[in-house]
């Protein structure tokens, strides 16, 4: 393993300057935009759902931030996954390099996207006043989760891509979905019991609401629910992992 | 010892509906039993092997199933039946000019494709000026590369690919890239480098071009072999198919009679 590592390395960083320039091709504000899209989500989410939810959740501000943060960067990485495989076709097909490669190679892009953001996220903290423990360490642990949640994820979309190209438009009606189950405006307390605990099978879910616990009430979230997340994580890896590795030498036929 | 055995490769496409069908369609036609894949052998019992600094030849014509060939040896595909066994490394070229970014520029290509052949960072710093002095690229260097012309491009890619130095080279349609000139220097600078000793594979239309560079040749027909052997013989023959005195089974039968099977020379 680590020398493949070693021996793909070049290869990989080409490919992430690649992705980068592309990315930002004939943008005034380059890698401003990066930063700039999530405020601007925020900044809609705060004008209009202030009214509804911001008088009684205290730092609303954060608590749409924590949702938002996360939510942006599983989508945005989920959705650029999904294209990747299949958008380097004509490379592994002829070349024989690790495919997963391509897709490793856009999770760098948006995970560098989300530390912009974090920062943005911290510089936010303080103007609303929220104190610093030694508990912010901790957010390293739903950070990790969430990157190979998104790899994980990514396997298998863009696996699935390559044979039915249908599920971009079932991936982006699911996203939607997603981001109404997760909490991310709202607050889960009027729901009964049993609801609350159906919450806790959504994985987004799971990433946002240990930013809350942390950032915002300063509790650190039970053994079990750092379990439940790792159970999230490897499930879904494992999945995606599994496939590439059943499929490998047949998505040469379907490109 | 063998550098490379080729066993009995059989390769398979799958063809028929399931390509650009959608989910919707796909399970219509499961339920219905009306989903239809067909088969196509592009490959059917190749089986060859080749000495270390041999150089082969293959050739056949359009639709023979070369290039599957190719991929099958350089492990991009598993052959449906047979084996393929390689010792050493092995750097394939297949269609070079596809591959490339049009967005990025020559110099990053460059790069890129290095990377992709498995160079490191520190070997391609050291080349990259003889690399575009080889293409004659100079003035081009940071522009785009879709502003380049498709001669302009197999000639960087050719220039890139020339660096290997692989147990086992595989060279797809290769050669004919540029004009006269770059042609020359081409042909040039392969022959260095299997003089270098590396074992070689190039598919070719030009039977002179063979004739010149190989001391063995595999022809394929359909997906099938008809012959391997001895260079000069063979393409002998396959001139004459293509000249039309010879049927392909009037080739096939002389070759089986006539000329010695396995050849000696290197």
């Amino acid at each position: 393993m680590y020398k493949k590592l070693t021996r793909y390395q070049f290869l990989f960083e080409e490919l992430v300057k690649r992705d980068f320039k592309k990315k930002y091709k004939r943008t005034v504000l380059g890698m401003v935009w990066s930063v700039l899209s999530p405020l601007l989500t925020l900044l809609v989410m705060k004008l209009v759902f202030t009214q509804f939810f911001g008088r009684t959740t205290p730092h609303y501000t954060i608590y749409l931030f924590c949702g938002n943060l996360i939510f942006s960067c599983f989508n945005e990485s989920t959705i650029q996954g999904m294209t990747s495989l299949m958008g380097n076709a004509a490379i592994f097909t002829k070349v024989n390099i690790p495919k997963y490669l391509f897709l490793f190679s856009k999770n760098v892009q948006t995970l560098i996207n989300f530390g912009l953001s974090l920062c943005v996220f911290f510089l936010f903290c303080i103007l609303d006043h929220i104190a610093f423990t030694w508990k912010f360490i901790l957010l390293l642990y739903p950070i990790a989760c969430l990157a190979l949640f998104n790899i994980g994820v990514g396997l298998v979309l863009s696996a699935l891509f390559v044979f039915f190209r249908d599920v971009q438009y079932l991936w982006s009606v699911f996203t939607m979905l997603l981001m109404y189950m997760s909490a991310i405006f709202y607050t889960i307390d009027k729901y009964s019991y049993e609801v609350q605990c159906l919450f806790l099978l959504n994985p987004v879910y799971l990433l946002i609401r240990y930013f809350r616990k942390i950032v915002i009430e300063a509790t650190i979230p039970t053994i079990w629910f750092h379990l439940l997340m790792a159970a999230d994580v490897f499930i879904v890896f494992g999945l995606g992992c599994w496939m590439y590795k059943k499929y490998n030498t047949k998505f040469l036929y379907y490109v | 010892m063998s550098i490379l055995e080729v066993n009995n490769v059989s390769i398979r496409y799958m063809t028929g509906d399931f390509k650009d069908i959608g989910l919707k369609e796909y399970i219509m036609r499961r339920l219905k039993g009306d989903y239809h894949v067909r088969e196509f052998w592009a490959d059917k019992d190749i089986t060859f092997s080749l000495e270390q600094g041999d150089m082969l030849g293959i050739i056949g014509t359009n639709g023979a199933g070369k290039s599957t060939l190719l991929k099958a040896i350089s492990g991009i595909m598993e052959p449906t039946k047979g084996k393929v066994v390689r010792k050493g490394n092995i750097a394939a070229l297949l269609e070079l000019a596809s591959g490339f970014d049009g967005d990025l520029t020559v110099r990053e290509n460059a790069y890129l494709r290095g990377a992709m052949l498995g160079y490191t960072r520190k070997f391609m710093d050291e080349t990259y000026n003889s690399i575009i002095e080889f293409a004659e690229l100079q003035e081009f260097q940071d522009r785009p590369f879709k502003q380049l012309s498709s001669g302009m491009r197999s000639r960087l890619a050719f220039a890139i690919a020339s660096l290997v130095r692989p147990d086992i080279l595989i060279l797809d349609e290769v050669l004919s890239v540029g004009d006269g000139a770059f042609r020359k220097k081409s042909e040039a600078k392969m022959r260095e480098i299997i003089a270098g000793g590396a074992t070689t594979i190039l598919v070719s239309h030009s039977v002179q071009q063979v004739r010149e560079l190989c001391n063995k040749v595999l022809w394929l027909d359909k997906g099938r072999q008809v012959a391997f052997g001895a260079a000069e013989p063979l393409c002998g023959l396959y001139q004459r198919y293509l000249d039309k005195e010879l049927t392909l089974e009037q080739a096939a039968e002389l070759w089986e009679q006539g000329i010695p099977a396995v050849p000696d020379i290197v």
